[in-house]
């Protein structure tokens, strides 16, 4: 494992007696002692915390923050000029295909935008925003600092005693906060469908913080097993899986990310990489779309398994990208890519799996209520 | 009882063996949410995948120790697939297997041995 990477609370996981595995580079916590089921649980009734310092956390800077937003909206097809100071937003990158480099929050934070994109990505976003961005416009990516986020329904008091200011931010707000006496990029955000923060920490600072926080009784550490399964209940895409550069934001789902402005008919209509076909889907549809399943019996269907209209069809309407067992629906849960002729909800169709064509239900996402604090 | 280098352990009596998982193997997969048996009747072959094991991480499969045929399956684990982590020596068994060659179990090993492999 020596060419791996570790975040700066590496010894506090194997401090924790973590179960540490090869992810993006990185050595990280895939489970700690509770394990995966309660510690998803965990998440949903109390607060979990989760090392997301392999994410790439990136500062763009330029004369001011309209020139920055205008720059950005040239690879991102989202609204970002029109973006509130210290208010995040969910977008992606697009490609030349119409597909998704990769996606991405992005919060104005006045004098700069702060970008946080996924570690196997982030070397390929920040060259690609260096080689296309105007040279008035600089890149800096942001090494000296960890990513911790803290989620679930007690999210809230739990950061709110070191930093009252936490209690009064809302969902896809983003503030400066004296965490523990370190200086914290919050945002109120997560990606577990839950309501939680998103802390950006002085790398030097992160495993105090992190030990103050677990010091409460409402927490405990989560790895990327709960991660994964607190996402997929949640219908949130993971990149390199439900999203990847062959996908366009329309057959993802991905729609509502895109505002009017940016549609046909809107100020700052197009101008992103793909935009004719994507702009052509949002108003046409797209030939696939990505739907929430819900396979009818007990075994988990994962990623890969190839979908049929029936049992015996023999051309296949598409694939599984992401499924598992859900903890808290207590079933198994999973996403798909199919044609869109066959996302009516409630369509029944059938994955192969092990030889035999098992049902699943075509369902509306998420799996889970959201619980933001909008 | 005897134990593979697959962690699984085998019980026998007369030429019936029983089979399942150790603790060591439940603690490495993790939560098991669902186990798919193979039918009773069925004849099995030695390193045969003839169970599907599935936790909230991953699927993985148990073979056939040895050749025979499967009698008797633990039903249990179709409704309460935990059963496996919560009693993986005892009401966590699988199957029975009754065997047709039963110096297959000779080159398998006993407790001190698997001990020793999984410290």
């Amino acid at each position: 494992m020596s060419d791996l990477l570790q975040t700066p609370l590496y010894a506090l996981h194997v401090e924790l007696g973590a179960k540490m595995v090869p992810f993006a580079g990185y050595e990280m916590p895939v489970q700690y002692a509770l394990g995966v089921m309660k510690e998803h649980q965990h998440t949903r009734t109390k607060a979990g915390l989760f090392d997301v310092s392999h994410m790439g956390q990136v500062r763009i800077d330029g004369p001011t923050y309209e020139t920055i937003a205008l720059g950005l909206e040239k690879l991102i097809p989202v609204d970002i000029s029109g973006l509130g100071e210290n208010r995040q937003r969910y977008g992606f990158f697009t490609n030349d295909q119409s597909g998704i480099m990769d996606d991405l929050m992005l919060a104005n934070r006045q004098d700069h935008v702060f970008v946080v994109v996924n570690a196997a990505c982030k070397t390929a976003d920040i060259a690609h925003m260096k080689a296309h961005l105007e040279p008035e416009l600089t890149v800096t990516p942001i090494t000296d600092r960890g990513l911790l986020a803290l989620q679930g329904p007690r999210a809230e008091a739990v950061l709110a005693a070191l930093d009252p200011k936490a209690a009064n931010m809302r969902f896809m707000d983003v503030a400066t906060l004296m965490l523990n006496g370190a200086e914290c990029w919050v945002s109120r955000s997560g990606y577990t469908g839950e309501d939680g923060y998103e802390i950006s920490v002085p790398a030097e600072q992160a495993t105090d913080l992190a030990k103050t926080l677990l010091a409460h009784d409402d927490v405990e550490p989560i790895g990327l097993g709960a991660r994964d399964s607190l996402r997929l209940e949640a219908g949130l895409c993971l990149y390199g899986h439900d999203i990847n550069t062959t996908t366009t934001p329309v057959e993802a789902g991905l729609t509502w990310a895109i505002q009017k402005v940016r549609r046909l008919g809107g100020d700052r209509a197009a101008g992103f990489p793909g935009a004719s076909r994507i702009l052509e889907q949002l108003d046409h549809g797209a030939p696939r779309k990505r739907v929430g399943l819900k396979p009818e019996g007990r075994a988990p269907m994962r990623e890969g398994v190839e979908l049929f209209t029936s049992e015996t069809a023999t051309d296949t309407i598409g694939k599984i990208t992401s499924g598992g067992f859900g903890p808290t629906v207590e079933h198994p849960v999973a996403m798909g890519m199919i044609q869109a002729d066959h996302t009516t909800l409630g369509t029944t169709i059938y994955g192969e799996l092990r030889g035999k064509r098992l049902p699943l239900t075509v369902i509306k996402l998420p799996f889970t209520p959201a619980n933001f604090k909008r | 009882m005897k134990f593979t280098e697959e962690h699984e352990w085998l019980d026998v009596e007369g030429d019936i063996v029983t089979v399942g998982i150790t603790e060591h193997a439940a603690t490495q997969l993790g939560d098991i949410v669902f186990v798919e048996l193979p039918e009773e009747g069925t004849t099995v072959t030695k390193d045969e995948e003839i169970v599907v094991i599935e936790s909230v991480k991953a699927a993985s499969d148990i073979m056939a120790p040895i050749d025979g045929e499967i009698v008797e399956i633990n039903d249990a684990l179709t409704t309460n697939a935990a059963l496996v982590n919560e009693d993986p020596l005892s009401a966590g068994w699988f199957f029975k297997i009754k065997a047709s060659d039963l110096s297959q179990m000779d080159t398998y090993m006993d407790a001190a041995a698997y001990q020793k492999l999984i410290s």
